[in-house]
């Protein structure tokens, strides 16, 4: 018989398939069903985020890191209210700062919720989504009784945050929180010990911890390779320093480690919610939530009405905007999936010389071709879903 | 009066420490560095930067193991144009160092993916954005532009609206790359403050001359 001519099979996955999570296009090499290559093309949902930034003021930047992560809008403004703050060299007052807390923890299970279970529809499972978009719907309600938006917040300001939250809302949120093991208990019962769910996660796509360092990886990613790592502990900003919360650490680095610690995470952030819901109760969580600071934080209505100063600082923060101090800077957050950073360089004008964000999906997503090299075809989607991947912060 | 000056204790913060670490371990490499709103940037001559990045990431006393990020910046005016900024963290020390290099588009910049793999993306969009090249990266490809996209959208002479926008033709049944047309012109508001020094002339000023 004579010899046959065997080749490998290119696949083009996406770049509208579903379980691409977005627009991302991947150029597969099959040998067979079994992935030899990947070749993941980025870049289709570029909208020049960083350049934009270039031409903004300081207090226009901020809705444009909305658009980043869209799944947990906050997270990322909070990266950048940190970065113009350090510079500035203004603090937050305590109340700003839980409030900041509170709403990172909501876009913490915000993002979460969504990654979980759509990992697990990426992998057959429906019923999951369903019962966690019902969850995340009663979130955005509070994103929305906060700052008017559902999504596109614009809430995290260099100095604080926009606004108070009305009494209402923090006494809702408590009862979220009162509420909201109940229900991650059932997407718990439905995966955690699921036979179907186990097999398509437990030993995929493993990393070893020092290949994740590496590699860029940071948050679930490290943490799930046995990484004790959190900058929410290791470099606490804001109110984190005074919030008692365990860092939920895997051993073996794979999807389904990924998945319990997302799940524990998901714990984790309703407790340090109902804690900023007490602190922002008790007597001394009272106060002013933004920077008292005329010259960053533009004044209220109300008081513009009585004070000229205030209309003169509200005239001027909306046109010129505030300068900041010529020199560079790096903050990062611990956002939900991993460390998103903001470089920020200010030649001392009112609009920054360069703001390179740094988005923790882009090392993770560089990683495909590793993570997913000998893998099955039905594990690329697997593993891509255990990443959590979102086009706005990957492709900026 | 010399009785009211109070003499601080020196407090050595661990950042110039370290930076006196790296700067006395690497020589020549190291050019400068500064510690600047509680951050370190190391200053390094650009061929050294693969021995500064292998140093950083496994000698004892730094284990910057963790590969955080590169980017570019542009400054026109200057010989190098390009800074190339790298981000790297420790996690034993709690630390994050900067180091910084520069470059223009025609010499190459030593890639680091040999030494931090997970800086291959992270280099293409440096050179996709700005054009700074790196010598033996693997696979230096565009990233985040279009496929066969023209020029360099971070650089400081690129401007906003770009030169290119496409459109869906019906007539054609594909997609058109067209020059840029705007309905108005391009509007750039200068907001600062004219008192505070402007080198620029106001619009009607140039009359006040004559």
């Amino acid at each position: 018989m004579s010899e046959v001519d065997v080749r490998n099979f290119t696949l083009n996955f996406g770049p509208v398939h579903p379980s691409a999570h977005g627009v991302l296009r991947m150029i597969l090499e099959l040998d067979g069903e079994v992935v030899e290559r990947v070749d993941p093309h980025v870049g289709l949902l570029h909208r020049g985020t960083e350049k934009l930034i270039e031409y903004k003021t300081y207090l226009q930047a901020v809705p444009y890191f909305d658009r980043l992560d869209y799944v947990a809008p906050m997270n990322q403004e909070h990266a950048f209210a940190l970065a113009v703050e350090r510079m500035l060299d203004i603090e937050v007052p305590r109340r700003g700062q839980l409030i900041r807390v509170l709403y990172a923890e909501i876009g913490r299970l915000l993002a979460h919720l969504m990654n979980v279970t759509t990992q697990a529809m990426d992998i057959g499972a429906l019923t999951p989504p369903l019962w966690g978009f019902e969850q995340r719907e009663k979130l955005m309600v509070f994103y929305e009784r906060a700052s008017g938006a559902r999504m596109h917040a614009a809430y995290f300001r260099p100095g604080g945050v926009h606004q108070d939250l009305p009494q209402a809302l923090i006494d809702d949120i408590g009862v979220f929180c009162d509420e909201f093991p109940k229900a991650l208990k059932d997407i718990d019962t439905l995966l955690t010990a699921n036979r179907i769910f186990k097999q398509r996660n437990v030993d995929i796509g493993v990393v070893p911890l020092e290949e994740a360092w590496g590699r860029g990886f940071s948050g679930v990613m490290v943490r799930a390779s046995g990484a004790a790592w959190d900058l929410r502990k290791a470099q606490p900003y804001d109110a984190y320093a005074e919030m008692e919360f365990d860092v939920p650490v895997g051993s073996n680095g794979d999807c389904y480690d990924r998945y319990l610690i997302r799940m524990e995470e998901m714990r984790q952030a309703n407790e340090i919610m109902r804690q900023c819901v007490q602190k922002l109760n008790a007597p001394d969580g009272k106060g002013p939530v933004a920077s008292t600071d005329g010259k960053v934080v533009p004044p209220k209505r109300g008081e513009m009405k009585q004070s000229m100063e205030a209309l003169i600082h509200h005239f001027k923060l909306y046109t010129e905007g505030y300068k900041v101090p010529a020199g560079e800077i790096y903050a990062a957050v611990e956002a939900p999936k991993g460390e998103f950073g903001v470089y920020l360089v200010s030649d001392g004008t009112n609009k920054p010389y360069r703001c390179h964000i740094r988005a923790p999906g882009f090392a993770h997503l560089s990683a495909m071709d590793y993570l997913c090299r000998k893998h099955m075809l039905a594990d690329v989607t697997a593993i891509l879903g255990s990443i959590d991947i979102v086009f706005g912060e990957v492709d900026r | 009066m010399d009785e009211t000056v109070v003499v601080e204790p020196i407090a050595i913060d661990p950042l110039v420490t370290l930076g006196e670490h790296v700067a006395a371990s690497l020589g020549d490499a190291v050019l400068g560095f500064d510690v600047a709103y509680d951050d370190l940037t190391v200053t390094v001559a650009r061929d050294s930067i693969v021995n500064v990045a292998t140093f950083l990431r496994d000698d004892p006393k730094c284990r910057f193991i963790s590969f955080v990020d590169v980017c570019g910046a542009d400054y026109p005016a200057r010989e190098f144009r390009f800074d190339v900024v790298y981000h790297f963290l420790s996690p034993h020390l709690n630390q994050r160092i900067r180091v910084k290099l520069e470059a223009d588009d025609a010499t190459p910049v030593p890639s680091i993916c040999g030494v931090y793999s997970g800086a291959n993306w992270f280099e293409r969009e440096t050179y996709d954005l700005y054009g700074v090249l790196f010598s033996g990266h693997p696979d230096l490809r565009r990233i985040l532009t279009d496929y066969g996209f023209d020029g360099h959208p971070l650089r400081k002479d690129f401007p906003l609206t770009g030169f290119v926008e496409v459109r869906y033709d019906e007539e054609r049944k594909r997609v058109v790359y067209e020059p840029v047309t705007l309905a108005q012109e391009f509007r750039s508001f200068d907001y600062l403050s004219p008192w505070e020094g402007t080198d620029y002339v106001l619009p009607g000023d140039e009359k006040a001359k004559n």
